[in-house]
């Protein structure tokens, strides 16, 4: 399993996810600089938090035509895993590589904090290691993580079963409001109190939580007394999936 | 001869936008009950060099840059004019609004 994270001027966790492929999976991980036109081999493509290019604009608008993103808009459209985190998810929206846009904070705060998720759906490269119905803690840290899209969008993600991730309550339990959540255990007020969405054809997956800093017991993310690694079962869905994956294809070709 | 773009891009009716709730409550407060809604937007100065096919093919080009980049469809809508440039930035609108709201 070769990963590949992708630094634009202005990411701060793509060393984060680094250590944690390397160091948490024993995976090869190989950083990509935003000029990079080739993804070097890589199976999967992970988008790390920060603030590319200052956010200028749009969170995520300038990064959407690095050269990178274009070799990896053609990756993805050639069903090659993407997983956007943060301001990564921002750029697959911006991008036009999963539905909607993640704009300011209902609260108008910076939120930075462990949130509560309920595993929505698990038949998918990055939630497979769940059942669903579980409930994770991963932190959130953003000041625009508000899930936006049209309800007919929002309609059409939940038939799909391409919503993986919601905010909720420690138990599981969420409000219905309609769309839009009014209880404080969604951090930013996402509509439907979405937290990560994947697209149509299952291969690019964004949220705004950091796995990244819920995989390394040394990095913390502690929520006692459990010490959470949640986000490591995403990382640890993708590289079994690509590894199924790829038996299956050899145990193919051997027929 | 230099073409000024002036584009104005807000949030789409229906979006929420949290800052223009925060700026019409806070006007509440000093006692503007009259102002029922604020959006807050962002506004953006082109300086265009527009000798090459005048402001046609200008005004096609700068509705090109809002719909690629300067504006996020899903949650903005925009819309802009083109003033004189030699005319200075003061004469909002007097020059002529070649963009209705898209």
């Amino acid at each position: 399993m070769k990963w590949g994270v992708v630094t634009f001027p202005g990411s701060c966790d793509d060393r984060d996810a680094v250590h944690v492929l390397r160091h948490d999976l024993g995976h090869e991980a190989v950083a990509l600089w935003h000029k990079d036109a080739d993804l070097h081999g890589v199976d999967c493509v992970v988008l790390p938090g920060g603030f590319s290019y200052g956010d200028y604009l749009r969170c995520g608008a300038i990064a959407r035509f690095s050269p990178v993103m274009r070799a990896i808009t053609e990756f993805a459209a050639q069903g090659g895993y993407v997983l956007g985190i943060c301001n990564g998810f921002q750029v697959l929206c911006e991008a036009g590589l999963l539905p909607g846009a993640l704009v300011r904070n209902r609260s108008l705060r910076f939120v930075c904090r462990p949130v509560h998720l309920r595993v929505e759906s698990v038949a998918n490269p990055f939630t497979q290691l769940a059942v669903p119905g579980d409930v994770w803690s991963i932190p959130v840290k953003h000041g625009e993580g508000c899930y936006v899209a049209d309800a007919h969008t929002l309609d059409q993600l939940e038939r799909d079963g391409s919503i993986l991730l919601r905010y909720c309550r420690s138990d599981g339990t969420r409000d219905r409001h309609g769309d839009v959540a009014a209880a404080d255990y969604n951090p930013n007020g996402s509509l439907r109190d979405i937290a990560g969405i994947m697209n149509a054809t299952r291969n690019v997956f964004g949220l705004m939580p950091h796995p990244e800093h819920a995989a390394d017991r040394e990095l913390g993310s502690c929520e006692l007394p459990r010490c959470s690694a949640d986000g490591l079962k995403i990382f640890q869905s993708i590289a079994d999936w690509v590894a199924e994956t790829r038996e299956r294809a050899s145990a193919g070709s051997l027929r | 001869m230099p073409v000024i773009a002036r584009v104005v891009i807000t949030p789409k009716r229906g979006i929420l936008d949290p800052q223009g709730k925060a700026v019409c409550s806070s006007l509440h407060t000093l006692g503007y009950e009259e102002v029922a809604d604020v959006r807050v937007g962002k506004f953006l100065e082109l300086r265009l060099d527009a000798r090459n096919g005048g402001r046609d093919v200008a005004a096609d080009r700068v509705r090109a840059m809002c719909e690629r980049l300067l504006a996020n469809g899903v949650i903005e809508d925009f819309h802009f004019e083109l003033v004189d440039g030699d005319a200075g930035t003061g004469s909002a609108g007097s020059a002529g609004s070649e963009g209705p709201p898209a």
